[in-house]
């Protein structure tokens, strides 16, 4: 009897005396899980700063005020009527004359090269367009903002540029001086950057902006969407409804969870070779981009769909059913209705991720760089993602901003398409 | 009338056939005693009307826009003089392509001589043949659709069971675009490819040690014929995911037991939506995110540290995708870790084992098939993922086992052979789908194993 008490206190006490150890492995297990989360939300975090600290020079930009002479001897303009010759004038003249006129002592034909360099390269057309919108202004002298050219801008954005040597920044010692005089007498004035949500892409960074991509973006989610959605719901509501326990159901069960886990790019393999090359779908457009996408968001669609349908209790087609609606006026007009909330969620979530898909797209060429506005679904166009990948190729340091920006207004699309869906499940889906 | 105002138009006749379907079969109603005398609703006769407009019409105006293309090219060709015709495939496709230019502007069309400017003409003129054929053909269609459809209407014309049929037999077809998008992957894909292997033999795709997928243009030209060998992308796509799943597949499994199993639950709920948001953010911009902070980054601390690393290394490329990954593989395991039946903690408890034993000893044993299901679906995500690697792994296929050096993956070189210039036959375009059936075989290879484990797993506890 004592010997078993004895050899049962020596078990708690053996237990006892590991308890302190199991204790620190337990606290040293759960740190561990705290780190994770905190490395994940720490990842994030930084992520975000980084790129919101890139981006925030690009929604500023930097202008210089000349005093613009529209010399009509210049320009090689007659009459102010004569509109072909207002749009061949040469403004590239009138600039550099206003120019010199401001700094008279610049006299080395190197200085005038370097003192010209300070305006963007696009400041022509800005006052090519004033002259055109109103072409009484010939022979008259007008305080015109041009845009600065994006070294200069570069240079204005980053106070420690200023310091550095010379021989390490874009701008030298001779057109800082410049700047300095021009920012003396006000001519240079930092405005919130517009232009950068309406203009289209361009090789000058000064003059670059995202309304072509969105354009495009819009247009090929509106014919993901045109697609996607009626085939996906359609999809779904066979699978879920009508469909037979057979192999031709399981098969193609099968093939939509397939579908959802294939790589996208292969997606863009699949639209070079059917849609481009077999079918002659015209290339880098929206509407080749948006059957791609479709095919890639058809999955999401019809499982949350399906998940959706599910949730709609057998007890409303029983009723429906016993007040004499057919199978399919059951569906349609009890049915689905009933879980359309949550098939709408399952389709915004789709549409985010056609939103911010790049790979398929770059297969079918929707990365050629196209200055115009794209006006219809078989005009060349790119994306906004797309739009990203080629300016965070471009070697201007300029690009680096405005790639930021864009992604920014990525982000911003996407939030506010999730919250969307969150918004909708929260406040239509149905607890049954 | 083009594609687009034909659509437009033929929607508007469906819906004026609507109503005169409607109308009809009222009308039918006053005369046989009102609506209930009716076998359908009024409605579904509008709806009967409307698809025999509509329906027909609309099939052969896809069809029409299908096959136009090809038949008028083969028209085309059939007009061109002899010796055109007999050009090789190639080059009769860069003849037909001045064609189209010279149609399109009048610049081009200077400078081209009287062969082309003709054959223009005459594809113009087919052009607009097709058109008008095409308008006429789809109005009559639609026309005649609805005569049709409102003939039939009488008070026994059961209107409700044909559209009901024909409802049922869209869906039925709607469902069947999932595997035709199967099916349209492996053919295309697989076709290319067996293009592609009648050129460089499959052997030496598979095992062969260089990758330099320059091809001469012109046989004439001095220059590497180009070798085809894939190991080396193999390898770098294997060292990238591998990276990612250190990063991810820790982190990724000890978030998710931390959050299902010891966090409070206002905690895991700000907690969970906050991660799914690494989930959401475009692939793009991790690519730029990694090429730009990430990579730099790990090229300053190695070089601190004296090593040399490449400023596109694997290390930075692969970390961000394992960071991405990370709610993949820890809402995947929080499912599983949630279907490990309560009995089973408690049995643990009851033995006196402490939280952190029961996660290991037990619940993580209990989960492994599950878990091991989500580890398999992250790796072909990591294999297949593209703008990441694109943007911050290198092009040099090199053989390395240093994660400092820059490899270059599969779906680096699928991207770098088919943007820029390109022609459709050569080998170096045709690579990239024998580089994508690879890509396919292997991630459907995974995820049929993962699916078949999960499912597996779940029964078991079900």
């Amino acid at each position: 009897m004592s010997n078993k008490m004895s050899h049962h206190r020596s078990n708690i006490e053996q237990v006892r005396h590991s308890l302190k150890k199991r204790h620190r492995q337990e606290k040293r297990f759960i740190l561990l899980g705290k780190l994770s989360v905190l490395t994940g939300f720490l990842f994030l975090a930084f992520l975000l700063t980084d790129i919101g600290i890139k981006a925030w020079p690009a929604f500023q930009q930097h202008w210089i005020q000349l005093d613009v002479t529209f010399d009509a001897q210049i320009l090689d303009v007659e009459a102010p009527a004569d509109e072909a010759a207002l749009k061949k004038g040469n403004y590239r003249g009138v600039l550099k004359k206003s120019l010199y006129a401001m700094f008279p002592d610049v006299s080395a034909r190197r200085d005038k090269k370097a003192l010209f360099k300070l305006i963007s390269s696009g400041a022509e057309y800005q006052v090519r367009d004033i002259l055109l919108a109103d072409p009484r202004k010939l022979g008259t002298t007008q305080q015109i903002w041009v845009l600065a050219d994006d070294d200069v801008e570069r240079f204005l954005k980053e106070p420690a540029l200023r310091e550095s040597q010379q021989s390490d920044r874009r701008i030298k010692d001779n057109q800082v001086a410049w700047l300095d005089q021009l920012s003396g007498q006000g001519r240079i004035e930092s405005q919130w950057n517009w232009a950068f949500l309406t203009s289209g892409d361009s090789r000058e960074p000064e003059q670059a902006g995202i309304a072509g991509a969105l354009r495009g973006t819009m247009l090929t989610i509106l014919v993901t969407l045109a697609m996607s959605f009626p085939l996906g719901l359609a999809a779904a509501v066979y699978l879920e409804e009508f469909a037979p326990q057979n192999r031709w159901t399981d098969l193609i069960e099968i093939n939509v969870n397939n579908l959802a886990a294939v790589p996208s790019i292969v997606f863009g393999l699949l639209g070079l070779a059917v849609f481009i090359s077999f079918f002659g779908v015209p290339r880098s457009a929206p509407l080749v981009g948006g059957m791609v996408l479709t095919l890639m968001t058809l999955p999401t669609i019809i499982i949350a769909s399906r998940a959706s349908l599910k949730s709609v209790p057998p007890s409303i087609r029983d009723a429906a059913l016993a007040l004499g609606a057919s199978k399919v006026q059951t569906v349609f007009q009890h049915v689905v209705p009933l879980a359309m909330p949550g098939i709408l969620t399952g389709t915004i979530i789709g549409m985010a991720q056609a939103l911010g898909e790049t790979a398929p797209l770059l297969m079918i060429g929707m990365v050629a760089f196209i200055v115009d506005i794209p006006q219809g679904i078989t005009d060349s166009a790119t994306v906004l993602p797309v739009q990203i990948y080629l300016w965070a190729d471009s070697p201007e340091r300029a690009f680096m901003a405005k790639t930021s920006a864009a992604i920014i207004v990525l982000l911003l699309f996407l939030v506010t398409m999730n919250l969307l869906a969150v918004v909708l499940r929260k406040r239509f889906e149905r607890k049954w | 009338m083009n594609s687009t105002t034909l659509l437009v138009t033929l929607i508007g006749l469906a819906i004026l056939a609507y109503l005169y379907g409607r109308k009809r079969s009222l009308a039918v109603a006053v005369a046989s005693g009102g609506v209930r005398h009716l076998h359908s609703l009024p409605r579904y006769y509008g709806y009967m009307t409307a698809l025999w407009c509509g329906l027909p019409a609309m099939i052969v105006l896809l069809l029409w826009s299908m096959l136009e293309p090809a038949v008028l090219n083969q028209q085309l060709i059939a007009s061109l003089p002899v010796d055109v015709q007999n050009l090789p495939e190639s080059q009769l496709g860069l003849y037909l392509n001045d064609l189209k230019l010279i149609a399109g502007s009048a610049e081009q069309a200077q400078q081209a001589d009287q062969v082309k400017i003709d054959a223009t003409v005459y594809l113009q003129h087919m052009q607009e043949l097709s058109a008008w054929f095409k308008t006429a053909l789809v109005l009559v269609l639609a026309l005649a659709g609805i005569i049709w459809g409102a003939s039939r209407i009488s008070q026994h014309f059961q209107a409700r069971n044909s559209v009901e049929m024909v409802t049922r037999i869209i869906l039925m077809l709607s469902s069947g675009i999932a595997v035709m998008a199967t099916i349209g992957i492996v053919l295309s894909v697989l076709f290319e490819a067996l293009r592609f292997f009648e050129a460089v033999p499959v052997w030496d795709f598979l095992f062969g040690l260089e990758w330099s997928p320059q091809t001469a243009m012109r046989s004439d030209q001095v220059g590497s014929s180009g070798a085809f060998g894939a190991v080396p992308l193999f390898l770098g796509t294997m060292m990238i995911a591998a990276i990612a799943m250190l990063i991810a597949v820790p982190l990724g499994l000890m978030t998710a037991i931390y959050l299902s199993q010891f966090a409070t639950p206002q905690f895991r709920n700000f907690a969970k939506p906050v991660l799914e948001i690494l989930a959401g953010i475009p692939t793009v911009v991790y690519g730029f995110f990694a090429a730009l902070t990430v990579a730099p980054l790990i090229r300053t601390m190695g070089e601190s540290l004296g090593l040399a690393v490449a400023s596109e290394s694997a290390l930075a490329a692969g970390i961000v995708i394992g960071v991405m990954i990370i709610p993949f593989i820890s809402s995947l395991s929080d499912d599983v870790i949630n279907a490990v039946p309560e009995a089973m903690r408690e049995g643990s408890y009851a033995l006196g084992a402490t939280r952190a034993e029961t996660v290991r000893k037990v619940i993580i044993p209990a989960a492994l098939p599950g878990i091991v299901g989500g580890v398999l679906l992250a790796v072909s995500r990591a294999i297949g993922e593209t703008m990441i690697v694109v943007m911050a792994a290198g092009l040099a296929a090199k053989m390395t086992a240093n994660p400092l050096d820059a490899v270059t993956t599969v779906t680096v070189q699928i991207v770098t052979l088919l943007t820029g210039d390109q022609e459709f036959d050569s080998p170096k375009t045709l690579a990239a789908f024998a580089l994508g059936l690879m890509l396919f075989v292997t991630t459907l290879i995974l995820n049929v194993i993962a699916l078949y484990v999960v499912r597996k797993y779940r029964e078991q506890y079900e």
